[in-house]
């Protein structure tokens, strides 16, 4: 919020001198507001793994984290590039694979890769759109330095906390949204709702109807992927709940059997038709991947596209938003040792201490070391992991990210945040402004996931 | 409509009005033992009976005690007419058709189980009972406030009052079926201390002492309650009431999706003999064997329901 010599930064002008006239025991007092309203509306996660724990709260911060236009569209145009470029490579290498031809990205990172579905080669979703919802989370380490640490081209979720944040700050402060010119984010669900009727299949007649496939009631994300349905106005569907009839995907209704021509699903590639993937998978439609390869039905996002952000794959990025738009990435990428290559895991080996470590193929921030908070015994420990299985780690410097105030129980201080703007793609990429700001609430940490205690805030996009 | 939310509307409003009617059970059950002197813990018998759950409590105590009694339909969850156990499902089935839902409907069902569960956390002291009660009919209250002033009227809301309606008339039935033998003709020495106090009872469990005594000027007797609680259309948990409404919202279903299913016949004939036949008669055809037949065809009914509209679980 504050720049060197202690004025607020020109975004935060607004907000710091409202905040200087506000009483900070009412302040605190709102946090607790604030974790009732969620409670109530139910918005909870799960964390897996966790013994009674199936419905728990990510921790909200009142601060906003406020962004100005100028910014923003510095970040938009960065966004859009990668997005483009991102829906182009999936197009290529499941058709012609120049990228590989042009020698710009190894063969095998692609071929051997799990993410890599032979069942797409040669086949074109519908408006050619393969990754129509995308999750871009980026960091910012200086005034006008900001990297892109994940793609996030399968589900990206965390949409509905950036609804919900919004809604709850304006419940709580509305006088706030009356002094700051706020860019709205709430039409994302009528946003995403068109944007995926627009691509339906060829073989749709009439309006498209939409859905959205859930796991089910006891998956972590079960309140989004509700939250989302109510607010598009659209059937929310489990696996049991649809059949293929007839060439097309129906789903059972209290009149028998209505078809679906757009589906948003939430479960990941391996679990959606146990006819082609994973054969114990119950929570898929089987059969569903020949109703989509003979165009009856499009699936959002389309199987397939974990290869664009894959953790391997992303080191290439560089090249690859080069080699398709044909201009330098207006985004920077972080730098990733592959630790397959043995002159990086060499390296890695050597400064573990100073990298971040990840799995190559993890998410949620699990299996991963941040050396310069982890113990001697943990850097040892993992070290050997490395060592077993390299080509299951990337490695990346911890990057000196910035930090936004949030509210302790003393006031105020600041803490590491990464940013995840939601960018819907159809004949058109639309970017929200805004999107989900995480914050690592342990002071000095730089993991931000709601699995490991990270918390969120509203994201404030400013008009000017 | 996915078959499957029907279903979890359906049930979500019949264990929300269970919850309900097993709270005025146990408001009833205090009442009494307050105000008789000689009211043994074996009088929570018919009130376990009249909650469907006299054999699995027996299952659970070997004994009958008061505590014991109430605590098992308060907060077991071995017991699943329990109110805990009752909101746990209800809000299971919200949570389940969220969508279906209007956010007030939804946040009301919500707010209901964290405070439900709250309270029901430890066993209740008998000083705490007027809380507790109040608070589970107060949230169940405010769930059908928000229901009835923000959700759509369409299918939604049609299978959502069936759902209440099925679940009220059995819950009704119910209670007379076992306390028949009090409303007997032979049985009734009109006017005794002990009949006043059984009949208050009755309609106590049904909310409806007062509005009796307006209803028929404030003359107590056997047949007069029997009519009110199966025949009388303007109370709201009689066996009439329930089937002009459950008529009503299946009706609108029928028009809606174009096509009667059994479920239609056997509601609308049930109606026609709630309104058509008079007290006496049922009197003199036997009353526990009317409320048995009646609690079999409401079973049917409930069954067609599921049926006709394609009812699954996930």
């Amino acid at each position: 919020m504050m720049q060197t010599g202690g004025t607020p930064r020109l975004p935060y002008q607004t907000y710091h001198d409202w905040y200087a006239q506000q009483d900070p025991a009412c302040l605190i007092a709102k946090t607790t507001e604030a974790e009732t309203i969620f409670r109530k509306t139910g918005i909870t996660f799960a964390v897996y793994g966790h013994e009674d724990s199936s419905e728990k709260l990510i921790p909200f911060d009142l601060i906003p984290r406020i962004i100005s236009g100028r910014e923003w569209r510095r970040l938009a145009q960065g966004i859009e590039q990668r997005v483009i470029a991102l829906n182009a490579f999936l197009d290529d290498i499941y058709h012609r694979q120049e990228i590989i031809k042009a020698g710009r990205i190894p063969r095998e990172i692609i071929e051997n890769n799990v993410a890599f579905l032979p069942e797409m080669i040669g086949f074109r979703p519908p408006g050619g759109v393969y990754t129509h919802i995308v999750g871009t989370d980026i960091v910012r380490t200086g005034e006008d330095e900001f990297y892109v640490l994940e793609d996030n081209a399968r589900t990206p979720s965390g949409v509905s906390y950036m609804l919900e944040n919004r809604e709850t700050m304006m419940q709580m402060f509305p006088e706030l949204f009356h002094i700051n010119k706020i860019r709205p984010v709430e039409n994302y669900p009528n946003l995403l709702r068109k944007s995926l009727a627009s691509l339906a299949p060829k073989g749709c007649r009439g309006k498209p109807r939409v859905a959205i496939l859930t796991p089910g009631i006891y998956n972590s994300a079960f309140y989004e992927h509700a939250f989302l349905a109510d607010q598009m106005g659209v059937e929310l569907v489990e696996g049991s709940d649809l059949r293929v009839i007839d060439g097309r995907v129906a789903m059972r209704t209290t009149r028998g059997y209505q078809t679906i021509d757009v589906l948003y699903r939430r479960v990941d590639d391996d679990y959606l038709d146990p006819l082609t993937f994973k054969p114990e998978s119950t929570l898929g439609v089987p059969g569903i991947m020949d109703v989509y390869r003979a165009g009856n039905i499009t699936i959002a996002n389309a199987p397939g596209t974990g290869i664009a952000d894959d953790k391997a794959v992303y080191s290439y990025m560089p090249e690859i938003v080069e080699f398709y738009t044909g201009r330098k990435p207006l985004l920077e990428n972080v730098p990733t040792w592959r630790c397959s290559e043995a002159d990086s895991l060499k390296y890695v080996l050597e400064h573990i201490e100073e990298l971040v470590i990840k799995e190559v193929h993890g998410s949620g921030g699990y299996g991963m070391l941040v050396g310069p908070t982890a113990t001697k015994q943990e850097c040892a420990d993992f070290a050997d992991k490395l060592k077993a299985r390299p080509s299951n780690y990337i490695a990346q410097p911890t990057l000196s990210l910035s930090t936004v105030p949030i509210m302790v129980d003393k006031g105020i201080a600041p803490r590491h945040v990464d940013l995840r703007p939601y960018v819907l793609v159809s004949d058109k990429v639309q970017i929200i402004p805004g999107g989900l700001t995480r914050v690592a609430l342990k002071e000095g940490s730089l993991v931000v996931n709601s699995s490991q205690g990270g918390g969120t805030k509203d994201t404030w996009v400013l008009e000017d | 409509m996915l078959g499957r939310t029907a279903n979890g509307l359906y049930w979500m409003f019949r264990y929300i009005e269970r919850a309900e009617n097993i709270a005025r059970l146990i408001d009833a059950g205090l009442r009494v033992a307050l105000t008789r002197t000689n009211f043994a813990d074996e009088d929570w018998d018919g009130v376990l009976q009249s909650a469907g759950v006299r054999l699995n409590y027996g299952d659970v105590h070997a004994t009958l005690t008061s505590a014991n009694a109430i605590d098992f339909l308060l907060r077991d969850t071995s017991n699943p007419s329990s109110v805990l156990s009752c909101i746990e499902s209800g809000r299971h089935n919200a949570r389940m058709v969220r969508t279906a839902l209007t956010r007030e409907t939804w946040e009301a069902t919500n707010e209901c189980w964290i405070d439900l569960k709250r309270l029901l956390v430890r066993k209740a002291h008998s000083a705490d009972m007027p809380e507790i009660i109040d608070a589970i009919k107060r949230r169940t209250g405010l769930i059908r406030g928000a229901f009835h002033g923000t959700m759509l009227r369409d299918d939604i809301y049609n299978f959502s009052r069936i759902g209440t309606f099925i679940e009220r008339a059995d819950n009704t039935a119910r209670i007379l079926d076992v306390k028949y033998y009090v409303l007997l003709p032979a049985a009734a020495q009109v006017g005794s201390s002990l009949d006043n106090m059984q009949w208050e009872s009755i309609l106590r469990s049904v909310s409806a002492h007062r509005s009796y005594g307006w209803v028929y000027d404030g003359e107590y007797n056997a047949s007069n309650i029997a009519d009110f609680l199966i025949l009388n259309g303007r109370m709201p948990r009689s066996l009439a009431y329930c089937y002009e409404k459950a008529v009503s919202n299946l009706g609108y279903l029928a028009q809606q999706y174009g096509e009667r299913h059994a479920a239609h016949d056997t509601a609308e004939r049930t109606h026609a003999s709630l309104r058509n036949r008079g007290i006496g008669d049922i009197m003199e055809y036997g009353l526990h064997e009317y409320i048995e037949d009646f609690i079999a065809q409401n079973n049917r009914l409930g069954q067609e329901i599921s049926d006709g509209y394609r009812f699954y679980q996930g």
